[in-house]
């Protein structure tokens, strides 16, 4: 195992008042070798704090790690030496340019010298920077700079690279372009460990993946396992008034395995959420249950499941609702 | 090793920054003149036999100037800092097996050789512009004690910073600090004009010492007592400021 935690914690004491806040509540995971492995959560769950604590920047409250073979409390100074970390604020210096970055990168790491400039030259082409290399960080896109950031982390070679929401602010083809370095890193040999909110981030680029809520691990699998969670179908049905109502009529239906209704949203409509087996032939059966019942939808919306849905059955709130 | 090798490591960069600022050497250059030439002349007119200055105005007035550049030109270092930590430097070379004490020596080390940089010149100058005879000898003692102050203050602004990531909140408290610690040294005026009780106070304030042993080293007067009071005194504070921001740069600096 690559890494592998367990019962990880982290408390703060908060400076106001004397309470302690709990960041990360015991969590247990693995990581395999050769894996990219997501940590899906909204912002707060803990997805951070927990990346900081395997990357050795936060000492854990409680529980033990594994990470690349080390214990990561009383071998950290080894553990370094086989990490790397991105951060989400990146951590390069506007004056100074990449190949400058990349140098001094493997230098901190006890690179010889001569090894750390053909080193760099290597990443420089591996991850197409050669076009603005030469040229102070300050002066670099959005997407270029992230591109350094992340080529900073992987100098070395580490066994495992945390990415801490690598492609949160990026544009569309800038994250596309990302996953593809992703991609390649792995293929390299690095396994990756990343966190992000980002429902189709996971889906598309994570092997494997946990979601984090409120500091504890809510599930973990695959994407298509965990969306298997969910068997069949989802109806959504915006419903205006009478929704107690509507949920008994359809509740009781045999193709209906659970009903869910969630909050009335500013015009007063409530959201019912049918878990279903079979999606198109349910709609019309739903619609003359409500038609017979005099109860008009607003909405409807058959979907297959996606992460979101997997995210909202267990913790019963949106991701999408998270708008930061 | 490690720690020189990384120490190294971390100066050359920071110096190579300095380097690439030709504004910021300028800067360095054109502050202590400004006191050389706004401030001194004002001296030379004292009456005679004014306490505190018998060796001469400008042989009280210039030590206790490189003083206060020690004091104040690395005594907000630490804004750099929060800059750095800001964009995730900082992080990122924590993340390294690179030693924690050369992340702060590397960097007070820089602060350390601009400092003497801008004190050399200051006092090179000081003899064409305003008739200042210079002490070799004292000198090189002298730039040994603002190499200690440099090293302790720095270190006390890069903790500090790491504490309180905030540039607003560490501009006043610094200034707090500092301004009772500047007018007890007896820079401004030699403490021998000050009543009793305020030349008691003064003696518990190292860099009192300083500007004291500064002072007696540019007349040569080098066995005086002044000179190994400030030694111990500023070492220990600077031994104890390097080691308590160091601990900062390894547990919280993020």
């Amino acid at each position: 195992m690559l890494i592998e935690t367990a019962g990880l914690r982290k408390t703060y004491r908060s400076r106001q008042k004397k309470e302690e806040v709990e960041a990360v509540r015991g969590v247990d995971l693995v990581v395999k070798e050769g894996e990219i492995f997501g940590f899906l959560g909204p912002n707060g769950a803990g997805k951070t704090t927990t990346l900081r604590m395997l990357s050795t920047l936060l000492e854990p409250s409680g529980g033990t790690a594994m990470v690349a073979g080390f214990d990561l409390r009383k071998q950290s100074a080894e553990v370094r030496h086989q990490i790397g970390y991105v951060g989400q604020s990146g951590g390069t210096w506007g004056e100074v340019t990449a190949r400058e970055e990349l140098v001094m990168q493997g230098r901190l790491y006890e690179m010889p010298k001569s090894e750390c400039k053909t080193r760099a030259q290597e990443v420089i082409e591996a991850f197409e920077m050669t076009d603005f290399a030469d040229r102070k960080c300050k002066t670099y896109s959005g997407g270029q700079r992230r591109r350094l950031d992340v080529a900073l982390g992987s100098v070395h070679r580490p066994k495992v690279l945390f990415l801490d929401e690598p492609t949160t602010g990026l544009d569309p083809q800038s994250r596309a372009h990302m996953w593809e370095e992703v991609r390649k890193l792995r293929e390299r040999g690095t396994s990756i460990f990343l966190t992000t909110h980002y429902l189709d981030e996971a889906d598309a680029l994570c092997d494997r993946l946990a979601i984090i809520d409120n500091g504890e691990i809510v599930t973990e699998g695959t994407p298509i396992d965990l969306k298997r969670q969910i068997a069949g179908d989802i109806v959504a049905i915006g419903v205006n008034g009478r929704a107690d109502d509507a949920s008994e009529l359809l509740r009781p239906k045999e193709f209906v395995r659970e009903v869910e209704a969630g909050e009335p949203d500013t015009t007063g409509a409530v959201t019912l959420r049918l878990y279903v087996d079979d999606g198109s032939a349910a709609v019309p059966d739903i619609l003359r249950t409500l038609d017979g019942a005099d109860i008009a939808p607003s909405s409807i919306e058959l979907h297959r499941p996606s992460l979101d849905d997997v995210f909202l059955k267990q913790t019963g709130r949106s991701l999408r609702e998270d708008k930061s | 090793m490690k720690l020189l090798r990384d120490t190294w490591l971390i100066y050359k960069r920071q110096m190579g920054l300095v380097m690439r600022q030709p504004t910021w050497i300028f800067i360095m250059l054109i502050q202590p003149l400004y006191y050389l030439i706004l401030f001194g002349p004002l001296l030379n007119n004292l009456p005679k036999g004014m306490p505190g200055f018998s060796n001469g105005a400008m042989e009280t007035f210039v030590p206790g100037l490189v003083i206060m550049m020690a004091m104040f030109g690395t005594l907000f270092a630490g804004f750099g800092l929060i800059a750095e930590i800001r964009e995730g430097v900082i992080e990122r070379m924590r993340v390294t097996p690179v030693s924690r004490f050369a992340l702060l020596l590397g960097r007070s080390m820089r602060d350390v050789s601009t400092l003497i940089f801008q004190a050399v010149v200051l006092v090179l100058l000081s003899a064409p512009i305003a008739g200042l005879t210079i002490n070799w000898g004292g000198l090189v003692l002298m730039l040994a004690i603002v190499l200690v102050i440099g090293l302790a203050l720095s270190a006390a602004s890069y903790g500090v910073a790491i504490v309180l990531k905030s540039e607003d909140a560490l501009a006043p408290l610094l200034n707090t600090i500092t301004q009772p610690v500047l007018l007890l040294s007896g820079i401004m005026l030699p403490m021998a004009l000050a009543p009793d009780w305020l030349k008691t106070v003064a003696k518990f304030n190292p860099f009192a010492y300083a500007v004291d042993a500064a002072r007696a080293l540019f007349v040569g007067d080098l066995s005086n007592p002044a000179v190994w009071q400030a030694g111990v005194f500023l070492g220990a504070l600077m031994i104890l400021l390097v080691f308590w921001s160091g601990r900062k740069f390894a547990r919280s600096a993020s």
